[in-house]
């Protein structure tokens, strides 16, 4: 990890009519960091995570993102970003090679880089036995794993992880967690928001956002003594709330 | 553990196969009137397709199950109107609002929200204050809220939840599970599957099911004690660089990490932690604990199915 800055949002904020979800959030995150976004339900996560890809625009504030602005630049941003989405992941109508190919188009890369990265993804994910079955057809744990890698297909700077092991099983969701030290051992930073507070624990540094803002960002070691508490669970449980 | 003894669900000898693939293979367990039941196990293990032969929303290829004493193939009618069915993947119509999706749902049923507030009351406030908000609208787990509420709105007898809590944040989970508790004391059977091993432990009994198998039905407490080994944390100043060191240690049997420690199993019965220490020392790590360790039912879980 240098201190190189990939993310700096200044009083981000999102407002739909007289609802404010995000709420002037500042925050910084370092290049190589494995940064954990967390907060309650209706927080303001995935809404932030929406302005910071460049998929919705703030309502005031700013913030770049690999060095550009997320509302004047987006276009840049897509292009050196992953991005997995809490909802959507895979095209379940796909087998996992088209999927490979589809978002490998869309990230630019050409048929022979497609046709290797699909040959290093079958290899690295143990995916022989599955790559010409359909998406909709695997349990969702291997759709976790394959749609992350999907995410870092184009070599992106940041990936964004939302929610990625939710209901997921132990043993998958720490391989998934395996794969995000690997990517970040690489140089490749991760934001990533999780309900699992295990999880929490694997973050260098972790926000906790209430009502739109963010209450608490620290390491989980430092926030654990700042709250006087044994655990991630029970930093939560003591603010989440507000 | 509730001492009632009548039987509430029945499940005896059902399979199920879709094409090639056995999802229920020959599954017989009960589950007592008031008692709270978990099914644990990974994605594709099964419980789905139990929660919907259990719901008569499916038919078994093979065997018998009641539900509140009523057949799930002859009797579904009386089935459909005495459980309360909260599916994984959301039921809820995303272009109604908070309160129209509880509204329909407490009116197919003939009651009304007034009725059984009281049931829902406690999950319901937090989601209240958007009550006019349309359900595609809401936050993940603001919607897995609603839909509880939904699936309890009319009082039913056995509530069948599907991973209810996937996507929920920590307190409400924790707020969600002492309802769960409030239920069973007035009197409701709950069968509920769920990701989170935490959980497990606060059911009266589980069954791990997996490709579609039982592999062992019983309380928590017993479960926690089949663990067959000797189970250690271990923690260095790495994450990363541990679970990488202990993986390359010729003597380890199972690595995971869990929260700041990796748990830590050995292939031999003398166990020497001095030499894992020296090990990970020629590894690069630093600050390294290692300590014996009770195992939970994530651990149990893990072994189980690894
Ligand atoms: N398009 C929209 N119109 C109105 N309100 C919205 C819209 N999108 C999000 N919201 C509201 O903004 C708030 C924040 O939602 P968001 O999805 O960001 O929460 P979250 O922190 O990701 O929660 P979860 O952990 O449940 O995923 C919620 O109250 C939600 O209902
Ligand atoms: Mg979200």
């Amino acid at each position: 990890m240098t201190n190189e800055l990939v993310i700096q949002a200044e009083n981000l904020t999102k407002t739909f009519g007289s609802f404010t979800a995000v709420d002037a959030i500042s925050f910084s995150v370092r290049k190589g960091e494995i940064f954990g976004f967390l907060g309650a339900n209706g927080a303001g996560k995935t809404t932030a995570m929406k302005m910071l890809i460049g998929i919705s625009t703030p309502s005031a504030g700013k913030a770049t993102v690999a060095g550009f602005d997320v509302s004047s630049e987006a276009e840049k941003i897509k292009k050196n970003i992953g991005y997995m989405s809490q909802k959507f992941a895979l095209y379940d109508d796909l087998t996992v090679k088209q999927n490979i190919t589809f978002f490998g188009g869309i990230y630019g890369l050409s048929r022979a880089q497609i046709k290797l990265k699909t040959a290093e993804l079958v290899e690295e994910l143990d995916l022989k036995e599955v790559v010409n079955q359909l998406v909709g057809a695997l349990p969702l744990g291997w759709k976790q794993k394959i749609s992350f890698s999907v995410s870092l297909l184009h070599n992106p700077k940041i990936v964004f992880l939302d929610e990625p092991t939710g209901g997921v099983d132990p043993i998958t969701r720490r391989q998934f967690w395996e794969m995000i030290y690997k990517a970040a051992n690489n140089g490749t930073t991760v934001f990533v928001t999780t309900h699992y507070m295990d999880e929490a624990e694997y973050c260098d540094r972790v926000s906790i956002m209430v009502n739109g803002k963010i209450e608490a960002l620290d390491s989980p070691k430092n926030l654990k003594t700042q709250f006087g508490v044994e655990n991630m669970n029970d930093v939560f449980l003591k603010l989440a709330r507000g | 553990m509730l001492q009632i003894n009548t039987v509430s669900i029945t499940i005896s000898n059902i399979s199920k196969s879709y094409k090639k693939v056995n999802a229920l293979t020959d599954i017989s367990f009960e589950v007592k009137e008031g008692e709270l039941f978990g099914l644990i196990g990974p994605d594709g293990a099964g419980k789905t397709t139990l929660f919907r032969i259990l719901t008569t929303l499916l038919f078994a290829d093979q065997g018998d199950a009641t539900v509140a004493g009523y057949d799930v193939v002859k009797d579904y009618k009386q089935i459909r109107n005495s459980v309360g069915y909260m599916p994984g993947k959301f039921s809820l119509y995303q272009d109604m609002t908070v309160k129209e999706n509880l509204n329909f749902f407490a009116t197919i049923f003939g009651t009304t929200i007034e009725e059984n507030y009281e049931l829902i009351r406690d999950i319901y406030v937090q989601i209240e204050p958007f009550k006019k908000r349309r359900a595609g609208k809401l936050s993940g787990g603001m919607k897995q809220k609603l839909a509880l509420c939904c699936a309890l709105i009319h009082k039913p007898k056995v509530l069948f939840l599907d991973e209810p809590t996937t996507g929920v944040d920590p307190v409400s989970r924790k707020e969600f599970w002492e309802m769960l508790k409030r239920l069973q004391q007035k009197g409701i059977t709950i069968l509920v599957s769920t990701p989170y091993m935490d959980e497990a432990a606060l059911c009266d009994r589980i069954a791990f099911i997996q490709e579609g198998k039982i592999l062992e039905i019983d309380t928590p407490q017993a479960i926690v004690k089949h663990y067959p080994k000797p189970l250690y944390n271990v923690k260095a100043n790495n994450m990363y660089a541990l679970i990488q060191g202990l993986k390359a240690y010729e003597h380890h049997y199972s690595v995971y990490p869990f929260g700041e420690f990796v748990h830590y199993t050995d292939k031999r019965t003398d166990f020497d932690s001095s030499d894992l220490n020296a090990f990970l020392e020629s590894q690069g790590l630093k600050d390294i604990t290692i300590e014996p360790t009770a195992p939970t039912i994530e651990d149990t879980f893990m072994e189980l199915a690894k």
